[in-house]
């Protein structure tokens, strides 16, 4: 019993991704400080704080897209299985097919509802027929909870689609190249209530197969979706940890006066 | 009053005005601005308007249609029988109208004009000393005829200063018998802006209406002379000076699509690729300094360009390609203008590519790379597509550059008409056509100059189906991506 425990505690708890000193700067700004993070395998990993606390800063470093800002300089290690992200050895490119993203705005490229899923496993080159291609995409917008509503128009074009179904079209091209872990910035800062609700339960089916790191404002929904929330303020990391712990008794002062709405 | 002090007066009148209306404006509330309808300005703007618009389009018709009475009285002193057998009234009244602008000149040095009018011989020297040529000698119906200008032309100005001074007076006192706190004298300011920029737009289209007009009427008086069978259909194009000649577009409209196409086949790959080069990958100090530098090119006259193509890349064609292969000994070809033009249209793709590449939304990059795309297949495949409507917009401007150049065609590819699939021939196009038929020497109306006419709208006809393909490409790729 005691050993079966034991490994299951080892499986659920494993670090998908370790972040040790990150350092941030934008030119002479120094935007994140000192953060160290575990991101665990399977789980929803919640970033909340105040705008420019540095959040989306460094859900941008884990898959490196800090890279395509000029000005942006990135310190300290981050690994995923054990392995540097930003060692030279590492090609940003490939990284990124195995950490998705999805954006705050619902950005679908200007292609067809099935171009736009099929994007990554095309330039990636995961299927070998247009059979395999098709089950893929009608696999992920499954998944992403859009199939039935899109399955008779997938050659129309993906930027027809209302405001929720673009954000899980997205959602669907994220997962289609089947990464390791989903970033999401904000995902449903554009969108209404009942979008919402279908992107957060989306959210929590998608932890079954993959860790979610989801950055919101909104303290609810990070209350709602995620096992474990970390808390930024000014750039730095003040509380990580289980996010019933955090939100119900925070260690740190800053915490609980944004929490209960007194900063922020 | 001569025009340009009765046009200071009209200012200074308004400018009275605003001042005027401001102030009244003021009084009307006792100073208190929170009681106007508007700022204390916009009741000086509207006195003003109100002097200055109506003088205005009463003096714009004023001077249309004294230039009708002037002729008409100067025509009446015209005999027929005193024009010349190889001249025409019309040539008779421009010397009737220098004369009259010369005895205006002689008067205002204080000469006796009455005198010398009626010798001759002393007038002509003195206009000669005054430094007015005359095509001929006058004749006593032409001194009458200018006399009657003189007159004309001096009690036309008195009118005209009367008449503006009275509206301008009228319409000060109309403006100002309307300023009431409650009058809302911002938004009458505003339509009258309103009226300016449609007037403007107006402007800009009525042009066009009138380039078709003016090329329509000659091309139709054109074909009334000449078949339309023989201009549209035959392959040759043969014009001879003494008339039977043989007027066939077809040379003409494959010189002009080879030479564009040649220089669309140089330019679009080159400026796209710039484009793309500038608006993705170029640090912000080489975008600063290559951008301009680009632009340079599209700065520099055709001449030169068509100088560059005579005497350097021609020749080089011809000693280094055309010879060595046998494809002939010309060094005007089609391919030395296509070449040349390629160069000078890259600009127009470059620029307005990049423009429209930076105007891409940044998420949709970083979406693609997100998905682990290189830049280079986002490129490909999420920017080009997202800007494609500008790009095609760019390039068809850049095409009706092409084929309305002339001056780099001339000097580069000569002046024969063939129909030819070598690129190293000498060929040329329509607007060259249309230059050399209007500079000759034939008779303006013979078919060989009105044929300019009928060559012009058709290039202008296949420059208009070219922007409606563009506009139709544009609207149809707009609604699928946005």
């Amino acid at each position: 019993m005691k050993d079966l425990r034991l490994e299951r505690d080892v499986q659920t708890e494993t670090n998908k991704i370790e972040a040790r000193k990150v350092q941030v700067y934008y030119g002479t700004n120094h935007a994140l400080k000192d953060v160290d993070v575990d991101i665990l395998d399977k789980t929803v990993t919640a970033f909340i704080g105040p705008s420019g606390c540095g959040k989306s800063t460094f859900l941008r470093c884990l898959n490196r897209m800090n890279d395509t800002v000029a000005s942006a300089k990135v310190q300290g290690a981050i690994t995923l299985d054990g392995e540097d992200i930003y060692d030279a050895r590492v090609d940003p490119v490939q990284l990124r097919a195995k950490i998705g993203m999805v954006f705050q705005k619902p950005n679908p490229f200007p292609k067809s509802i099935y171009d736009n899923v099929a994007y990554g496993p095309k330039i990636h080159g995961l299927t070998r027929t247009k059979a395999e291609l098709d089950e893929v995409v009608e696999a992920c917008l499954r998944k992403a909870a859009l199939w039935n509503e899109v399955k008779d128009r997938l050659q129309s074009p993906g930027t027809g689609l209302s405001g929720g179904q673009q954000q899980r079209l997205c959602i669907a091209r994220a997962i289609a190249t089947s990464p390791e872990v989903l970033l999401m910035d904000e995902p449903c800062s554009a969108l209404d209530p009942i979008a919402t609700a279908q992107v957060e339960e989306l959210i929590d089916e998608l932890r079954s197969q993959f860790s979610v790191v989801i950055v919101t404002h909104s303290m609810q929904q990070a209350a709602r979706v995620s096992q474990r929330t970390a808390f930024f303020h000014l750039g730095n990391l003040v509380e990580y940890g289980e996010t019933g712990a955090i939100f119900t008794n925070p260690k740190d002062p800053r915490t609980e006066s944004y929490i209960t709405g007194r900063i922020g | 009053m001569s025009l340009g002090l009765l046009f200071l007066t009209v200012l200074a009148l308004a400018a009275l005005a605003y001042a005027i209306g401001r102030r009244r404006a003021m009084a009307t509330v006792g100073g208190d601005l929170r009681k106007l309808h508007s700022l204390p300005t916009f009741y000086g703007w509207i006195t003003a308007l109100w002097v200055l618009v109506p003088v205005f389009f009463v003096a714009i018709l004023w001077l249309f249609g004294e230039g009708f009475v002037i002729h008409n009285s100067a025509l009446t002193h015209i005999d027929p029988a005193d024009v010349p057998a190889d001249s025409s009234v019309n040539l008779m009244m421009a010397d009737v109208t220098r004369l009259a602008e010369g005895l205006s000149v002689l008067a205002a040095k204080g000469s006796d004009v009455a005198a010398l009018e009626q010798d001759i011989d002393g007038l002509k020297i003195a206009l000669g000393e005054a430094g007015v040529a005359m095509g001929n000698d006058p004749t006593p119906s032409m001194i009458a005829a200018a006399e009657a200008v003189r007159g004309t032309a001096a009690w036309s100005r008195i009118g005209l200063t009367v008449v503006s001074l009275a509206l301008a007076l009228a319409g000060f006192v109309w403006g100002y018998r309307r300023i009431s706190p409650e009058f809302r004298a911002r938004n009458a300011t505003e339509r009258v802006s309103l009226g300016l920029l449609i007037v403007a737009s107006l402007i800009a289209v009525l042009t066009t209406v009138g380039i078709v007009f003016s090329l329509l009427a000659n091309t139709v008086h054109f074909f009334r002379i000449y078949p339309a069978t023989t201009f549209f259909f035959s392959a040759t194009w043969d014009p001879k000076f003494g008339g039977g000649s043989t007027l066939g577009i077809l040379p003409l409209v494959w010189g002009t699509l080879y030479v564009s196409a040649i220089s669309l086949v140089v330019a679009v790959p080159i400026g796209l690729f710039s484009a793309i080069y500038l608006a993705e990958y170029a640090s912000r100090r080489v975008r600063g300094i290559v951008k301009p530098l680009i632009e340079v090119l599209a700065g520099i006259p055709t001449i030169v360009y068509g100088l560059f193509a005579l005497i350097t890349v021609g020749p080089l064609l011809r000693d280094w390609i055309a010879m060595p292969m046998g494809f002939g000994n010309s060094s005007s070809t089609v391919m030395t203008a296509g070449l040349v033009m390629g160069i000078m249209i890259i600009p127009f793709v470059s620029s307005l590519s990049d423009d429209i590449i930076n105007a891409v939304p940044q998420s949709l990059r970083d979406g693609s790379l997100g998905l682990g795309a290189t830049p280079s297949e986002t490129i490909r495949q999420v920017v080009i597509p997202a800007a494609l409507p500008g790009i095609v917009g760019a390039i068809l401007l850049a095409a009706s550059r092409a084929i309305g150049e002339t001056m780099i065609v001339v000097l580069g590819a000569g002046a024969a008409a063939k129909l030819s699939l070598n690129p190293f021939e000498a060929m040329t196009t329509v607007t060259v056509k249309i230059v050399s038929q209007l500079t000759g020497d034939t008779e303006f109306a013979s078919p060989e100059t009105l044929v300019a006419f009928a060559l012009g709208l058709t290039l202008f006809t296949f420059t208009l189906a070219l922007n409606v393909v563009a506009l139709v490409i544009v609207r149809k790729y707009r609604e699928q991506y946005e």
